[in-house]
């Protein structure tokens, strides 16, 4: 748990006699505690320290609190840090997490005796009930949990009374780090099988570090692209695709999160017959982008269409449908994208090169799902390298980026307190399944019926 | 036989150290072609403005800690589960509940939407991935319909669809990812490699669509080819368990989240980590991380309850959210980019914008 030892370097940090927070001595009612410092001082030390907000200071000190690094001196019941004069202490080491956890049932026994027998009623609710279920589970070490408790509380009789106090504040706020509450988040739970970690479940056996050597031979022979090159791609991808990214740049008329209107889901529906400016634009973004987008993609194939070459776009589908498709349908799949692309006098057939054919042919008389894998990407790399750059010179392109319009943003609601109606829309799972006429279907699978 | 023990073991030694060695040699390779640091070449990109983003929803009905959630391809509908073994379907817009399935299972560490929007894929302790169709017919028990599809030898922790409702991809706590075949539970593919729990997995959004990327105990990110099962770049710079891998949206980088409270930026042409996004102040570890549309923001959930908010260019924090009451679990950017959702331990998911 790195963040422990992070913690802890913190407050040791705070506790430098030069550099940290400021300690003073806290009168409690008759008794002085030396080495005390005020939740103010704490948040302003961070605030310094980390160069952070106060809010942020103020929550970061919050957090050292509910993990008991810092404890309250007044009212130790609660784990909350208040940035203003109250008291609180740094926790001695030997009650940090990482010096004594997971905290025992036994311990645990012994402190609630010793409040039971301080004084009759202090434990609170939830820790009587702990009381009584501890006392049936040890049951047969109950005597040793008593007598520990009164030698306990005689040893303290013995100290002076601010010493007393302050270990009583500290085993206090351990006990309520590592027994919260209930309906107090515990600080300290872990996902579970995290904590073991360590223990591998991975046999490290001589396969392990044989695939590892392997690995790093191939990595090694690799060829890698300049540092400068990747980072500028970044540069002007972020720059590019900025104006499209509500988080960003906004989007009109509204981000429907903000303003309660749907109209920018509606305006940008999948299939939408006047599609936004933006969205135009972006299928010249990239090939992917254009494909991706169905209205998009649609008025590719419109254009394909009228260059005769439809059937690559046809084909591509097909063989995405095989790729992803279920592990039964495969054979059909292949077979019927055989005959209708692939078959000499095929009613769509596709054009690819002769080298790449023989290897498809070849291996389809063993039909698996990665079988049109190398024709495949034959067809994309053409439709990407010619089709595609044509399409976006093309006046069709031209038409319907001249056509798309901008949204307006909608105008300011007048009374800000009147809210507008959510609209709900149908699940998904309610629409009909699409029935596309492509013979290897469309693009999605629907819900697969058979 | 003893014999045979003690030289076992030292060809164990040997193997091992020759593989540190490699990975040394790796890392001198990968250093010579690193030029420029991101920072510096983002320099002259403008700055971001102030950014006031607020809780638009919040989304109660958890009676947990709420472990991970997925968006609908619709950009509003949610899937969450929790670690009471529910897992909800959520109109997150109007905050309306649609289904809710009870598994037979505690801790749902993973859950995820159908592409067609029809079925939702969930698991965790039972070590088993299980797709639900979604129904609105009263008269049927989702429960009924449901086929258990992965089979780990330990906790599921994520998983995915590929690109149709056919396939899933899971990665768990036995160390392994497996691409599965929905309608016949058949085993496609396993990648092994992690040399503990893999906690976390993210689909490459590349045009030939053969990669993904997976995150573990074990400190590595490793991408792999979905169809041979082999690793093909592994980074390992990491100090600690990493929790969330997400793709960068042009599929060259990948960035990771960790308990070593940094997120990471790989880059994959360049074979390198680029960027560490972290503040001496951020002590917790990230435990979820998610690209705004651009890739000029990432949204980090970590385990102090708060949300960082990264320029992802000059590799400074632009915000800080505060809001949940427990630690964030799990985040993602909806599919338009118009909000994030985070779930977090206190019960809740809230929708960001």
């Amino acid at each position: 748990m790195p963040h422990l030892r992070k913690m802890e370097r913190v407050v040791v940090s705070m506790q430098d006699p030069d550099q940290g927070v400021k300690m003073r001595s806290q009168r409690l009612l008759v008794t002085v505690i030396p080495h005390a410092v005020t939740g103010g001082d704490v948040v302003q030390w961070l605030t310094q320290k980390f160069c952070i907000s106060e809010e942020e200071a103020r929550h970061l000190g919050a957090v050292l609190v509910q993990h008991g690094y810092i404890y309250p001196l007044r009212d130790p019941r609660s784990l909350v840090l208040r940035p203003d004069e109250t008291p609180y202490r740094f926790q001695t080491p030997y009650f940090w997490t990482s010096t004594l956890w997971p905290a025992a049932e036994l311990d645990y026994a012994i402190y609630l005796a010793k409040k039971n027998i301080r004084k009759q009623g202090t434990l609170v609710d939830y820790e009587k009930e702990c009381y009584d279920r501890l006392h049936t589970k040890i049951n047969h070490a109950w005597d040793l949990v008593l007598m520990q408790a009164r030698e306990q509380l005689r040893a303290a009789k013995q100290r002076r009374k601010g010493d007393r106090l302050v270990i009583a504040c500290q085993e206090q706020t351990y006990w309520l780090v590592n027994r919260p509450p209930p309906g107090a988040p515990s600080v300290l739970e872990q996902s579970p099988g995290r904590g073991s970690c360590a223990a591998s479940r991975v046999h490290m056996r001589g396969d392990f570090y044989k695939q590892e050597i392997e690995y790093c031979r191939r990595a090694l022979g690799r060829t890698r692209v300049k540092s400068s090159v990747c980072l500028e791609a970044y540069l002007s991808f972020c720059g590019q695709r900025g104006p499209h990214d509500p988080l960003v740049s906004g989007c009109l008329p509204s981000n429907p999160w903000i303003s309660d209107d749907d109209a920018y889901w509606v305006m940008n529906a999948p299939t939408v017959v006047a599609p936004t400016k933006l969205r135009v634009e972006r299928w010249g973004f990239s090939f992917r982008e254009l494909l991706e987008d169905p209205v998009g993609r649609a008025h590719f194939m419109d254009f394909l269409g009228k260059e005769f070459s439809g059937e690559n776009l046809s084909f591509w589908e097909a063989c995405e449908e095989l790729r992803y498709g279920a592990q039964a349908q495969v054979p059909t799949l292949v077979d019927a994208v055989y005959q209708q692309f692939l078959a000499p006098g095929a009613a769509r057939w596709v054009n690819i090169d002769s080298r790449t054919m023989e290897r498809t042919l070849e291996g389809l008389r063993q039909p698996h799902r990665y079988v049109l894998d190398d024709a495949q990407l034959h067809i994309y790399m053409l439709m990407k390298k010619d089709s595609y750059p044509r399409f976006l010179k093309s006046d069709m392109y031209k038409g319907l980026l001249a056509e798309a319009g901008i949204p307006l943003e909608t105008k300011k609601r007048v009374f800000p307190f009147s809210r507008r109606p959510r609209h709900s829309s149908p699940s998904p799972a309610l629409l009909p399944t699409p029935v596309e006429p492509t013979a290897a279907g469309g693009p999605g699978g629907g819900d697969g019926v058979a | 036989m003893a014999t045979e023990a003690l030289h076992e073991n030292e060809t164990l030694a040997s193997l091992k150290s020759e593989a540190e060695s490699l990975k040394g040699k790796l890392e001198e390779e990968r250093a010579k072609l690193h030029d420029v640091e991101l920072h510096q070449v983002a320099e002259r990109v403008e700055a971001l403005g102030q950014f006031v983003m607020k809780t638009r929803r919040t989304l109660k009905g958890h009676g947990n800690k709420v472990l991970c959630m997925d968006w609908c391809k619709d950009k509003r509908r949610i899937v969450s589960s929790s670690q009471d073994g529910k897992v909800i379907v959520w109109d997150s817009f109007t905050t309306n509940k649609e289904h809710a399935v009870t598994m037979p299972c505690t801790w749902v560490m993973a859950c995820a939407n159908a592409p067609s929007g029809c079925a939702i894929a969930c698991g965790g302790l039972d070590n088993k991935c299980s797709v639900y169709p979604l129904t609105f017919d009263k008269n049927e028990n989702m429960a009924a319909k449901k086929k258990s599809v992965a089979m780990h030898t330990n906790y599921l922790s994520a998983c995915s669809f590929t690109n149709s409702d056919m396939q899933i991809l899971t990665a768990s706590g036995d160390g392994t990812c497996a691409l599965w075949d929905v309608e016949s539970g058949q085993l496609l593919q396993s990648f092994h490699g992690h040399g503990a729990d893999v906690l976390c997995l993210d689909l490459a959004p590349s045009e030939t669509g053969n990669t993904f990327v997976s995150g573990g105990c074990d400190k590595k990110a490793m991408v792999w080819d979905m169809r041979s099962g082999q690793c093909v770049q592994a980074f390992e710079t990491h100090e600690s368990d990493i929790n969330s891998v997400r793709y960068y949206p042009s599929g060259d980088a990948f960035a990771s989240g960790s308990d070593d409270a940094t997120c990471r930026l790989y880059d994959l042409r360049a074979d390198r980590e680029v960027a560490i996004y972290s503040k001496e102040s951020i002590i917790f570890g990230a435990s979820s991380v998610d690209f705004s549309l651009s890739g000029r923001l990432l949204f980090a959930g970590y385990n102090d309850y708060t949300i960082n908010v990264w320029d992802v260019l000059k590799g400074s924090r632009v915000s800080i959210l505060f809001g949940h009451e427990n630690r964030v679990s799990t985040l993602r950017v909806s599919p338009d980019g118009t909000a994030f959702c985070s779930g977090s331990w206190d019960h809740t998911l809230r929708v960001w914008a």
